[in-house]
């Protein structure tokens, strides 16, 4: 039987334009793959895209498919027009999680797609919004065979819907100079103890962690994961004088003036007449700017740890908002460092469960129950870096004064004698 | 299939990227010293050790098909060294050791339609979400959207001639999966949902429903006998976020569903603290299979902080160096009333000073 092409004129305007286009893509799919479950499906996809873009509206609506065992990582998605598309009716994606920074060899890349080309679409993503590579487009019965196969070499599903999702880190310590971290390990120590929470959703609404190496946060940790986890130092950055000078005699005084000087935020550092640079470490706040301007000349110091930010988000449901820093430097060295940073991502899940409200999430339960009450719940002592200023209003009881004092100076003491 | 029957689980979870990583990057893990940009779309870094790695980054199409996917691996077994990643922006890219594979790994790449660049102060590929393709509650499509934009901004994305780098994301609904970016083109819905409610009681979980809507518009009802929901529309600030929850409270609409631009979202902590986008232009027509007018906005928006910010100012750095009223001035794009927020935390947005730019 001759296969259905759907007309698609309006598609076909996507593959105009010097961009590489997925229409294109999906054509060649279903013009020459020789599978028919794949030729017919994507065919059947472009019927139902088509009709998208022409009614301007989406036709999949979800349900619940998972595989033995799990109860998530799986996006179902059936259509509501199946009578005029019947072979793509069942089209769901599987989330897999990516290795530790996204790299793969091209023969892991290429064994994975021998593998979908047996079950799936044909279609695949690297990676998703929140970081699982994406294969898209399976049927329920097919999406338990898929994931058999590649669990086999290594491959795990990762989270969807109310659970600890996917977790994602920058390219990191591999490739970077400004990287301040481990953020493999950091990454694979966190999402890897909480497989069950991934695998079987039951928290009140996800729970993201990301990691970014330094305070550039190429991962957009702050602002979209529930528990970021950034690189920094606490010692001196380190200056190159020789460096200095030769970026000053290559780009001229001005330029460093202008483009470095004069936009630290801090207003730390001078240029001397003698075209050396000193930094008041004390006032800087690693922002990373002239690092990034004066690449060769400054690198971040030898004491190197991490700030932990709690609470970033998206839009839904009281708007959008940065984590907050809960833990302004971590040592992260030792199997213990490893060990106490899992312990408080563990207090932070666990306090999350009990008092979240049904698709709440963390940052929007802090907003509701103060951060002193969210500190206390998972036993972290207040600390100055934790805000932009104190208190603005006097409405608040404070005859707890003279203990909360004692405790600062107790604390204070205590850090003093190491 | 009896249960005994059923595989179980290897609950293995995030593989370790060592075993994937370029064995030049494995050996000098943590001991990177500098990078260079000999050109856009190429990064040269070198080691404590003095090793080099020369990473050469393409645009794709980001939904990859077996073919394309089987092309990228062709070319890194054939030109590079066999290792790659993938950026957040789902760029790939390709690590070689070698600095004499740079070029002809750049040359097969462009001969097969990918597009090298995307690196340091270009505007970076729009990092984007499902869309009608397969998502279950979008407004619009983020693929199509993405690929008739990159069309247009391909050459900023080969060449580093932005002040500073460029960030745009899509999102096609108001959950904004896609994030902050220093340019965000999103869908804003701009009428109340349309409820089926012979479907509600048998789809819709209500006092969940209700529980969802961020301005408590939504309140139990019945309706021609059957318990149902209704909206105080009045109330209704069109968001939907009772659609997922409830399919039978339809917002998406193809009129009303509109594009709505934000600019200024940075996420790095570099000069200033990480910053949220904020709103410049609504009313934007959803308008399949090349959202022309959309396109027009960003690139009009590109253009006014190319030709006026400074080396290293972020969209938000621009703007907050020559204040909102001269970008409203420079870009020709109206100021409404719907640019004042009246959102909770609205008045620290307010003006409460004499610091006025004349």
């Amino acid at each position: 039987m001759a296969k259905k092409i759907h007309d698609t004129p309006m598609l076909d305007e996507l593959e105009k334009g010097p961009w590489p286009s997925f229409i294109s893509g999906f054509k060649r799919l279903r013009d020459q793959h020789p599978d028919p479950r794949i030729n017919e499906t994507v065919g059947s996809l472009l019927g139902q895209l088509e009709h998208s873009y022409e009614t301007r509206k989406g036709y999949w609506k979800g349900g619940t498919v998972s595989v033995f065992g799990y109860g998530g990582g799986i996006i179902p998605r059936f259509s509501e027009v199946a009578d005029a598309f019947p072979e793509s009716k069942e089209f769901h994606t599987l989330r897999v999680q990516p290795p530790a920074g996204n790299y793969y060899t091209t023969d892991m890349l290429n064994q994975l797609a021998n593998s979908w080309e047996k079950y799936g679409s044909g279609l695949i993503t690297f990676h998703g919004q929140t970081g699982n590579i994406m294969f898209i487009g399976t049927t329920t019965e097919n999406t338990q065979h898929f994931f058999d196969e590649i669990n086999e070499y290594g491959w795990d599903l990762g989270g969807a819907g109310p659970c600890v999702r996917t977790a994602m880190s920058c390219v990191g310590a591999a490739r970077c100079e400004q990287s301040c971290a481990n953020e493999h390990a950091i990454q694979r120590w966190l999402v890897n103890n909480f497989t069950d929470d991934v695998h079987r959703p039951a928290l009140p609404y996800k729970f993201k962690f990301k990691v970014s190496g330094c305070p550039n946060d190429c991962q957009n940790a702050i602002e979209r994961s529930d528990f970021a986890v950034i690189g920094t130092w606490r010692d001196d950055m380190k200056i190159d004088q020789d460096e200095v000078k030769k970026f000053i005699e290559a780009k001229g005084r001005q330029y460093v003036i202008d483009n470095v000087i004069t936009r630290c935020p801090t207003q730390c550092m001078t240029l001397n007449d003698d075209d050396t640079l000193d930094v008041n470490n004390h006032d800087c706040v690693r922002c990373m700017h002239c690092l990034n301007v004066m690449n060769k000349a400054l690198s971040p110091g030898d004491d190197k740890g991490v700030t932990i930010l709690i609470g970033g988000k998206r839009t839904l449901k009281i708007g959008d908002l940065m984590g907050t820093v809960i833990v302004p430097f971590k040592k992260l060295e030792t199997e213990e460092d490893y060990e106490s940073l899992v312990e408080l991502a563990e207090e932070v899940i666990d306090f999350f469960a009990e008092n979240a409200l049904e698709h709440e999430r963390t940052g929007e339960m802090i907003e509701r129950i103060g951060l002193v009450n969210f500190l206390e719940g998972i036993g972290v002592e207040v600390d100055p870096h934790m805000v932009n200023n104190p208190r603005q209003s006097s409405y608040v009881r404070m005859d707890g004064w003279d203990e909360e004092a004692e405790k600062w100076f107790a604390r204070k003491a205590e850090q003093a004698a190491g | 299939m009896a249960l005994e029957e059923m595989r179980q689980p290897i609950e293995s979870g995030c593989p370790d990227g060592f075993q994937y990583m370029h064995p030049v990057m494995r050996k000098n893990f943590g001991q990177w010293k500098y990078h260079e940009h000999p050109r856009p779309g190429v990064l040269r870094h070198v080691a404590h050790s003095g090793d080099e790695i020369w990473t050469v980054k393409a645009g794709t199409q980001r939904i990859l098909d077996l073919f394309t996917l089987r092309k990228l691996t062709e070319i890194g077994d054939k030109y590079g060294e066999g290792y790659v990643r993938f950026t957040i922006r789902s760029n790939i890219e390709y690590m070689v050791a070698d600095e004499a594979k740079v070029q002809p790994l750049i040359d097969a790449l462009e001969e097969a339609g990918f597009v090298v660049g995307g690196t340091a102060n270009s505007v970076a590929m729009i990092s984007h979400t499902q869309g009608w393709l397969h998502c279950d509650i979008p407004g619009t499509d983020a693929s199509g959207v993405v690929k008739a934009m990159m069309d247009e901004l391909i050459d900023e994305f080969k060449n580093c001639n932005m002040p500073n780098r460029v960030h745009i994301t899509t999102s096609c609904c108001q959950i904004n999966c896609g994030g902050q970016g220093d340019i965000a083109i999103n869908v804003q819905h701009t009428k109340p949902p349309k409820i089926a409610h012979d479907l509600v009681a048998n789809v819709c979980e209500r006092p969940s429903v209700v529980a969802r809507c961020p301005v408590a518009a939504i309140r139990p009802a019945m309706v021609n006998g059957k318990p149902s929901l209704e909206v105080d529309e009045k109330k209704c600030i069109c968001c939907g976020a009772c659609f997922p929850p409830c399919p039978p409270m339809q917002i998406n609409d193809p009129e009303h569903t509109k594009l709505a631009i934000w600019v200024g979202g940075n996420h790095s902590n570099a000069r200033g603290k990480p910053t949220f986008q904020k709103l410049v232009a609504a009313g934007i027509p959803n308008n399949p299979p090349r959202w022309p007018e959309a396109t027009a906005i960003v690139k009009q928006i590109l253009r006014t902080y190319k030709e006026d910010a400074k080396d290293w100012e972020r969209i938000n750095d621009w703007i907050e160096r020559i204040g909102w009223p001269r970008f409203f001035e420079k870009t020709g794009l109206p100021f409404t009333k719907y640019h004042i927020d009246n959102w909770r935390g609205a008045r620290a947005s307010l003006n409460a000073s004499t610091h006025i730019r004349f």
